[in-house]
């Protein structure tokens, strides 16, 4: 039988995959995004996990509205995305110093 | 080795193939391909979990939606490969290391001396008129009917979010301004001028 710790240990795994995404692709911001898409699939494992072996149906509720948060959060973010492209011709991270004092 | 487990390794090791393959491609496009592999994957690891909604819920919303949506993102932009690129190996080795880092404080917690089988035993399986979908709206609607609310909310100011942020107005356009025709008088428009009538010559 699969155990509680292999599903955790895949979820670890995962959101340490998409932390050093986050580290390496730091000039392109969809990229970026994609790597958070990840990292909220990895928790999500966990509440999958948990909800199976608790016999909890909380859990898998909660992983409902995550999707959902993701879902809005993924929309927004390639908007902010299209409008940063329009007025500044990129997407590297480094390039968006404007607000700095 | 059960066939249970060797599907969960199996999708466990696709998964995290793909996983590392969208963070290492040059090419956001092929990173977007395999991220919509590792959703599928995931899945089928959910299902495993017994979680059959959620499942589907994430191939029609991941797949079907939010990576359609990426994809068409990343190709109406028109991105310079090269210098995307620039700071990869740069970044490599503090990443590793970060990563590694926490994978290893994460095992030890995680491990199956505190979450193996001994401490959770592994849950029967649902008998065969359990129904995940029915349970799981049973729960939506009456214990967390306001958080399903407030998640409606979330995705309508989503949505108008992401059409105000980018509606752009063109200055060339040839629209009509509905309002301000409605709004025209017949002063604004029509001039009428007294003369005398002419003599017919």
């Amino acid at each position: 039988m699969i155990s509680l710790s292999e599903y955790l240990i895949l979820g670890a795994l995962l959101f340490v995959i998409s932390i050093a995404g986050i580290f390496i692709n730091r000039k392109n911001l969809i990229v970026l995004l994609m790597c958070v898409e990840l990292m909220l699939l990895a928790v999500n494992i966990n509440f999958v996990a948990f909800s199976h072996f608790l016999g909890d149906i909380n859990g898998q509720v909660f992983v409902f509205f995550i999707l959902t948060v993701a879902a809005a959060e993924a929309a927004i973010g390639l908007a902010i995305l299209i409008v940063l492209f329009r007025n500044r011709r990129t997407i590297d991270v480094d390039d968006l110093g404007t607000l700095k004092g | 080795m059960s066939f249970e487990k060797f599907l969960f390794y199996l999708f466990a090791a696709i998964l995290v193939g793909s996983a590392l393959m969208v963070i290492t491609r040059r090419n956001p496009v092929h990173s977007a391909l395999f991220l919509v592999l590792a959703f599928f994957n995931m899945a089928a690891i959910w299902l495993l979990a017994e979680a059959e909604f959620l499942a589907i819920v994430l191939v029609l919303v991941y797949v079907g939606a939010v990576m359609v949506l990426f994809l068409f993102v990343i190709m109406m932009l028109d991105i310079d490969m090269a210098t995307v690129r620039a700071g990869f190996i740069k970044h490599l080795p503090v990443g590793i290391v970060v990563a590694v880092l926490m994978l290893v404080e994460m095992v030890l917690v995680l491990g199956p001396k505190h979450f193996g089988l001994t401490k959770y035993a592994a849950p029967e399986a649902a008998p065969a008129d359990y129904n995940n979908t029915a349970e799981l709206g049973l729960s939506l609607f009456t214990q967390h009917l306001y958080a399903l609310e407030i998640a409606a909310v979330i995705l309508l100011v989503a949505m108008i979010a992401a059409i105000s942020l980018t509606l752009r107005k063109r200055p060339d356009s040839k629209r009509q301004n509905v309002t301000r025709q409605h709004m025209v008088k017949k002063k604004d428009r029509l001039k009428i001028i007294k003369m005398p009538a002419e003599e017919k010559g």
